[in-house]
């Protein structure tokens, strides 16, 4: 019963979804008004169906009923709960299920929330929302059901990948979808205002809470996903430029230029159309990150689901959504009239680089990403676009935006001078001729990408200070807090990258128990191998004993699991967090003459990348804090205000 | 089905690559003694693609031919061989699919390229939206 009632919450749910496009397109025809009022409750409804159905997924998981496919295929009664939770989205149909849910909770949400946007416009972009909904709804109602049973159930499921065992699955996907699919709003809203005609700074106010709150889950998302990836596949990479990483770095690259582009929207009334097309654009790359992972079209550590037909469906949904979307544009583009102007060298200007930048890249990417699998469609060549390509196109593209994000945040609005920039960060620029020198004498041989990007790091992380320079630190603006935060977090993920990519140092070894190996500043003995057993799987277990130079003896112990269903091997790293980097240490097979395969690295100041991406999301938090209540305030003023006239 | 039918061509094409019941071979998860060797070596290893995986270098794969890709790597750059002579021997025998690095031709170039369109075009549209501010 409990999927069958899904099944029918998810019906209804899109039924609903008809019915708000329909009673939208109907309310902003002359004469519709009265229907004005019914657009936000069925939106609202729609939102509260769509989780409802996506909670009977969970709980067909929870239960492991084994007569849903699904779950069958995807789960097992030995699969520990927090396995049999997170698995609901470990697999195709369940991850699009919680797309689509994410996509009408968030509806549901402008409905519920969005008190700045003028009438007509929330109408037409809860329709909007509703039509993007619709066929979303069709996709996963005709070509990936969820909740589809089977004639005869089997005894035992085929359980979940062991990869995606991990606590890293409950966090990662959820995070990066919300992110995603919340850039939907974004999209809805420009569709929304070109549709009545009303781009504007109150707009601009209205949107950016929504793109920000995104963006804060997306910058999370991909944060944690990287650092699953480092602890997870047990070679301590932490990025490899795979199309699945590349398909979640394109809409941030978009809701990053976005984020920055609304400001002056919202602050000088500049950047209409731009903005506008770039709302379009960083939704349209959620679609085709959705469309890259889940055809399988791609062949990559995280595509678990092959099968082309519903690669075409989504690929005819992304030309319809997109490609209406630019036309609505390119027709309405025209009447929207360019707002006020601004100097070459001004905070406009700086934010301008800043789009163009992050437009570059975000077009490196892309075509980087895609550019491989036209090749073989059209030639059958196979080519391989990789860290070679990526790091030198879009390497030096990105230290120059970080160089301008130092500068960008000390500049005036409308018009600036480039003397009195240049005195204002003339400090960072002193520590960054500092760090230059001192790299230089003390790591001489150093690559050029991690020199200049230590050497910006130190800069700009000074520079991202110094709006707070002189000024009364309490009553400073939470969202200016929260852009220098947000700036600083920059600043020290590229800092720990820079020196990941500089100094960590590797060894591998086949050692025999009671060796002892060196890995930079610690000694590493292996004292012995002993058999392990967990709740669904077996291991071999090491233990080692590291000591730092003459330090105290600590006990590490890296595992090599091997899960029956299916049969599969995963590394289980063991790493030791210090201050000043991380010890990563990974048990291998064994070579039959009593020797066992060890992988250690010492990886000095890595822990800055993910806690850099953490402050970056902090930091953004902290700004659609301030936002919020900022907006409150306001509102409760004009309301006193009218209550003192009235 | 496909990656299995590449990894059979590839053991039937070079027999010194992989049989599952060996031990893996030296230097497939062991250094090479002289650091700058190794370096140089593992500089190579992160811009080739091992062959039977979804989108791992032969640098940070478990599969066994990336194993016996690192032995080979290692071996050739220890008998002093240069690191692009190496991808380019690779390459001639797997295809452009096993280099990260995509070769520059006349089929990538719309590849190497885009950055620099997309840059020029940028900066366009940025100064022509400027000039035109300043007009009115």
């Amino acid at each position: 019963m409990i999927a069958e009632a899904g099944l029918a919450a998810l019906w209804l749910a899109a039924a609903l979804a008809l019915l708000q496009f329909v009673f939208g397109a109907m309310a902003l025809r002359p004469g519709g008004g009265a229907l004005l009022g019914a657009v936000r409750p069925v939106a609202v409804v729609q939102g509260v169906l769509v989780a409802l159905a996506f909670g009977l997924l969970v709980l067909c998981f929870l239960r492991t009923d084994l007569s849903v496919e699904l779950v069958a295929r995807n789960s097992h009664s030995a699969t520990p709960w927090l396995y049999k939770f997170a698995g609901t989205w470990g697999n195709h149909e369940g991850s699009m299920l919680l797309w689509v849910m994410i996509l009408g909770v968030a509806g549901g949400a402008v409905a519920l929330l969005e008190r700045r946007l003028p009438e007509p416009t929330l109408i037409a972009t809860l329709a909007a929302q509703a039509v993007i909904g619709l066929g979303f709804y069709a996709f996963l109602l005709f070509a990936s059901n969820p909740f589809a049973r089977l004639a005869a159930p089997p005894a035992e499921g085929l359980s979940l990948n062991p990869l995606l065992q991990d606590p890293g699955l409950a966090f990662h996907p959820p995070t990066l979808y919300i992110g995603y699919v919340g850039l939907s709003v974004a999209f809805s809203f420009a569709v929304g205002a070109l549709v009545t005609r009303d781009v504007g700074a109150d707009f601009a106010r209205a949107m950016r809470p929504w793109v920000l709150g995104a963006w804060i889950l997306l910058t999370l998302g991909i944060t944690a996903g990287s650092y699953w990836a480092y602890y997870e596949l047990g070679w301590g990479g932490w990025w490899f430029w795979d199309p699945v990483e590349n398909a979640s770095l394109m809409p941030w690259l978009a809701a990053t230029a976005l984020l920055h582009s609304v400001t002056v929207l919202a602050t000088r009334d500049g950047l209409r159309a731009w903005t506008v097309m770039l709302a379009v654009v960083a939704f349209s790359m959620s679609m085709v990150g959705t469309f890259l992972v889940r055809s399988g079209i791609l062949t990559s550590v995280h595509a678990f689901a092959v099968d082309p037909r519903r690669g075409s469906f989504i690929l005819a949904l992304l030309l319809i959504y997109i490609g209406g979307a630019l036309a609505l544009f390119a027709l309405r583009v025209g009447t929207v009239r360019e707002g006020s102007r601004f100097d070459m060298v001004s905070r406009e200007g700086a934010l301008v680089v800043n789009n163009l930048l992050l437009s570059a890249i975000l077009g490196i990417v892309l075509v980087g990403t895609l550019y491989p699998l036209a090749v073989e469609a059209v030639s059958g060549e196979k080519l391989s676009v990789g860290p070679p390509y990526f790091n030198a196109a879009a390497g030096p593209l990105a230290l120059i935006l970080v160089a301008v994000m130092g500068a960008g945040p000390v500049m005036r609005w409308r018009r600036d001078d480039l003397l009195p920039v240049a005195r204002r960060v003339a400090m960072p620029l002193l520590l960054a001729a500092a760090a230059l020198l001192a790299v230089a004498l003390l790591a001489p041989g150093i690559h050029v990408l991690p020199l200049l990007g230590l050497v910006a790091a130190a800069g700009v992380g000074a520079a991202s200070l110094a709006p707070l320079w002189k000024r009364n630190l309490r009553r400073t603006p939470l969202f200016t807090w929260g852009m220098v935060i947000s700036h600083l977090g920059v600043a020290v993920s590229l800092a720990g990258m820079a020196s990941e990519s500089a100094f960590t140092q590797e060894t591998l070894v086949a050692s025999r128990i009671g060796e002892t190996h060196r890995v930079g500043p610690y000694s590493v003995r292996l004292d012995g191998v002993e058999p392990v057993v967990g709740p669904n799987w077996t291991a071999v277990e090491a233990s080692l004993t590291v000591r730092r130079g003459d330090g105290p003896p600590t006990v590490m112990h890296p595992q090599a699991r091997m899960f029956s269903t299916p049969p599969t091997e995963t590394n289980e790293s063991a790493i030791a967090t210090h201050v000043d980097g991380q010890l990563y240490t990974v048990l291998g097979k064994d070579d039959g003459q009593g020797r066992w395969q060890l992988r250690l690295w010492w990886k000095p100041f890595v822990t800055l990348i993910w806690a850099g991406g953490a402050l970056i999301a902090i930091g953004g938090a902290l700004a659609l804090f301030g936002r919020i209540r900022r907006a409150g305030r306001a509102q409760r003023a004009e309301r006193a205000t009218q209550g003192y006239l009235a | 089905m496909k990656r299995a039918l590449i990894a059979l061509a590839l053991i039937a094409a070079a027999p010194a690559l992989a049989d599952s019941s060996l031990p893996p071979a030296a230097l497939a998860n062991t250094q090479l003694p002289d650091p700058k060797q190794e370096a140089a070596a593992k500089a190579l290893m992160v811009t080739l693609r091992c062959l039977v995986c979804q989108g791992q270098s032969i640098a940070d794969s478990d599969a066994e031919i990336a194993g016996d890709m690192r032995a080979l790597v290692r071996r050739r750059i220890q008998a002093g061989e240069k690191p692009e002579d190496i991808r380019q021997w690779l390459i001639a025998r797997y295809g452009n699919w096993v280099s990260y690095a995509p070769p520059v031709e006349p089929v990538t170039w719309p590849l190497w390229g885009a950055p620099i369109l997309l840059l020029v075009a940028g900066t366009v549209i940025a100064r022509g939206s400027l000039k035109r501010r300043r007009r009115t």
